[in-house]
């Protein structure tokens, strides 16, 4: 978070960072009250922390519980904070860090899927090369006229990445995606 | 419950949450949307409610009441300007972890959002200055969100929260569960005992150390009157010498052998030595603040360096630690003072004879000596003479923040626990009068003293109309330099002696001020007179400011200068003009 802030001499020292920034995966139980993902995003900007992607939704309805996916980029040390901060806040129940978690349990990083909405417009021979492309890359097509689709593509973010930029220049006119959504591979839950 | 029986409505159940929460005394301000409160607080007498003249005083008060006996503040403000006035005192009390219950009106809801008259966005604007906060918008939640108010603001680290009451919901008739009925909220659960092993392995680094430190903070004081006790007990057991922050003064107390007086940037030299060369160093409920720590990377660089906190967030944050220990001070204390005991074959203290000598070295180096004089008040003089005739009575100190805030901490000894309240990390100019009214408001017998400066008491004189309204004696004791004294000595040393702004041209008269609110005003300019008028002043029942004229370009040493480590300490004796004006690189101007 202070990577960009030199040795300055002063009271305020930030000791030049040398560690390395590394892209992680936190999953967050909260408590789904009204403002609980404002305290969240609040905690983020206001401490200067990355986020990447940030996925929310109730998952627990009985237990009013909210499962919040965020990925977000800082140094070891910087993760470390965040994870700690986070716990900090009343409604937040448990912090993990998937990525964490997915090299203790062995695994290169936890899954990790994400779903686009993909509309490309475009006919004749765009047309057809966009049709193929989706089927290769196993999107359906859930709204199309004679001069456009829309596509549902799911898969990780890489994939999706690669999509939209194929479909570039067959005519797209506008992406929605939803974030990551993830959790780690085996048997045990959060 | 059946029936009726505990129905009430939404202000009967705001004053019996309070009452069932302890609270005797409450600091506020009304306006349309509390009034259904206020016509409440008018109809019993269980508790009192102090009104102030602006929001903030009422957060310092409740923050001076709270430091001086360890029970929650409570503050109560109405909706729009009431509420954003209280965000200094909220955020104050966040970064020096003080429990402080807000409680703000709001306009009703079926309003909320529609730029009604004295609306804001309460909760939107002080959730990052607050531990937590809540919006109430079912009066059958109010008992139960007042009571985990209360418990969030006092448990783990303690800190402000804030229950924002529409007023339709204070009108509205509901059902009121008391404390004992409410079921605690499972995602929040601080952690107050220690883990074993890393206590174990804390009191094994003790026992090896040959040049050992204890570093105390604001947390031994939070933990209760019980963790100074430990804190006492584990430096006798040990022989380690001690320094604490600024928010811990009065742990440890200091005429006590082992004190080495305040560390950081206007610490002893012997605390900043000692932080500087020890090889193990024992953090107990501080934090590494930067005003502590000086250049990060020339932090106390060969030690080992033990950690104990009660918020996970606090440790590693600035200064990576060998061996943390999350939970209460008093808790870890009380296992660690045990297992010291368990241990103690032949912990044998004659091992830091050397340590000890060494420190005694330093201390010779008297570094808060000052040229004393005969014609002008010193301001460290002053501060020595009120604590000397001040401390054997029963005597809280409060300050504001500046120059006389440092002195204040250099020169007055504290023996005790919360008798010392001050705005460490926020550095809130204005807060020590309104807290030494809080402080006088829970001890109406003691002597409470507001050490201010000139500047920082314009900022909540004011609430001297409150002082006089309960006849609350409390002491405005004013080092007038006529500066805003610690801005003028960093334009020193960091921008060429140019006084942009910081000197008051335009300066009242304390005295009259004091007399046409209704209080005492006293001045003194001259040493040999000062004894008698802080007599004068001590021995006044009512509200008094004490113009005290001191020299007016005295500057505060020892200081640690920006960018600099704790073996380079700027001395009283160095400190020329000239080392002044160079203390500093054209680096460490950049930023403070």
């Amino acid at each position: 978070m202070n990577a960009h802030l030199q040795p300055t001499g002063s009271a305020y020292f930030i000791a030049k960072e040398t560690e390395l920034a590394e892209t992680h995966t936190l999953s967050v139980l909260v408590d789904n009250e009204p403002g609980v993902l404002a305290r969240v995003i609040g905690l983020f900007s206001g401490r200067g922390y990355n986020i990447e992607s940030l996925t929310v939704s109730e998952t627990e309805h009985e237990a009013h519980l909210s499962r919040i996916t965020i990925v977000t980029r800082g140094t070891p040390h910087v993760l470390d904070q965040i994870k700690n901060q986070l716990e900090r806040l009343v409604p937040v129940h448990r912090v993990v860090d998937l990525t964490v978690r997915a090299g203790t349990l062995g695994h290169d990083r936890p899954i990790e899927r994400e779903l686009a909405l993909v509309k490309v417009h475009g006919s004749g021979d765009h047309r057809v090369e966009a049709l193929r492309l989706a089927d290769a890359f196993r999107a359906s097509v859930i709204d199309a006229n004679i001069d456009h689709f829309v596509f549902e593509i799911t898969g990780k973010p890489s994939k999706i990445e690669q999509f939209i930029a194929i479909m570039k220049p067959l005519g797209l006119i506008e992406v929605c995606r939803t974030g990551i959504a993830a959790m780690n591979r085996g048997p045990q839950g959060m | 419950m059946s029936g009726t029986e505990n129905q009430m409505t939404g202000a009967e159940i705001v004053l019996q949450a309070l009452r069932d929460n302890g609270v005797e005394h409450i600091f506020g301000y009304p306006g349309g949307a509390v009034l259904p409160i206020y016509d409440e607080i008018h109809q019993q007498d269980d508790i009192q409610h102090i009104l102030v003249r602006h929001e903030q005083g009422a957060g310092h008060m409740a923050e001076g009441y709270a430091r001086s006996t360890g029970k929650v503040g409570v503050m109560l403000v109405t909706s729009g300007p009431g509420a954003t006035n209280a965000v200094t005192p909220l955020q104050d009390a966040l970064m020096d972890s003080i429990p402080l219950v807000c409680i703000s009106g709001q306009v009703p809801t079926s309003l909320i959002g529609s730029d009604a008259f004295q609306e804001c966005d309460t909760v939107g604007i002080t959730r990052p200055c607050t531990k937590h906060n809540w919006l109430v918008k079912d009066v059958n939640d109010l008992a139960r969100i007042i009571h985990e108010a209360f418990r969030v603001a006092q448990s783990g680290r303690p800190g402000p929260v804030v229950v924002d009451i529409p007023k339709d919901v204070q009108f509205a008739t509901g059902t009121y569960t008391p404390p004992s009925a409410v079921p605690t909220q499972k995602s929040y659960q601080p952690k107050k005992q220690g883990d074993l092993k890393k206590i174990e392995e804390a009191v094994e680094l003790m026992r090896n150390a040959r040049q050992p430190i204890i570093y105390s903070g604001g947390g031994v004081i939070n933990s209760g009157p019980e963790a100074s006790h430990l804190l006492r007990e584990l430096v006798e057991l040990t022989g380690f010498p001690i320094t604490s922050t600024l928010m811990g003064l009065g742990a440890y107390p200091a005429s006590g052998k082992a004190w080495l007086g305040m560390l950081g940037m206007h610490g002893t030299y012997e605390a900043n030595m000692a932080m500087h060369d020890c090889d193990v160093m024992v953090c107990i409920g501080a934090r590494f603040d930067d005003r502590i720590t000086g250049r990060l990377n020339a932090f106390s660089p060969n030690s080992k360096k033990i950690h104990i906190d009660i918020d996970p967030s606090s440790i590693n944050k600035n200064v990576r630690v060998d061996v943390p220990i999350l939970g209460d001070v008093g808790t870890v204390l009380e296992d660690m003072v045990r297992l010291w005991r368990a241990a103690s074959k032949s912990a044998d203290k004659a091992r830091l004879a050397d340590w000890w000598e060494m420190i005694t070295k330093w201390r010779a180096r008297n570094s808060l000596a000052y040229t004393p004089n005969d014609d002008v008040i010193m301001p460290q003089y002053a501060i020595q003479r009120l604590y000397e005739l001040s401390k054997d009575r029963d005597t809280y100190i409060t300050t504001e923040v500046g120059q006389h805030q440092m002195w204040a901490a250099q020169f007055f000894g504290f023996e005790q626990p919360n008798r010392w309240m001050t705005s460490g990390g926020l550095g809130t100019m204005g807060y020590g009068f309104p807290a030494a009214i809080g402080a006088q408001v829970a001890h109406p017998d003691s002597l409470v003293i507001d050490i201010a400066g000139d500047a920082s008491i314009q900022m909540c004189i004011q609430e001297m109309s409150c002082a006089v309204q309960y006849g609350l004696p409390v002491k405005i004791f004013i080092l007038n330099n006529q500066y805003m004294g610690m801005v003028r000595q960093w334009q020193q040393l960091l921008h060429g002696n140019r006084l942009s702004h910081s000197y008051t041209e335009a300066m009242p008269d304390f005295v009259k001020l004091a007399e046409a609110y209704g209080g005492v005003g006293i001045r003194c300019d001259k040493p040999s007179e000062l004894d008698a008028a802080i007599r004068k002043m001590i021995d006044t029942p009512a509200p008094v400011i004490f113009d005290c004229r001191v020299a007016n370009l005295a500057n505060c040493f020892p200081m640690i200068p920006s960018g600099k480590a704790h073996n380079e300490m700027l001395l009283p004796d160095e400190a020329t003009d000239e080392a002044v004006a160079n203390a500093i690189d054209a680096k460490g101007r950049q930023l403070v």
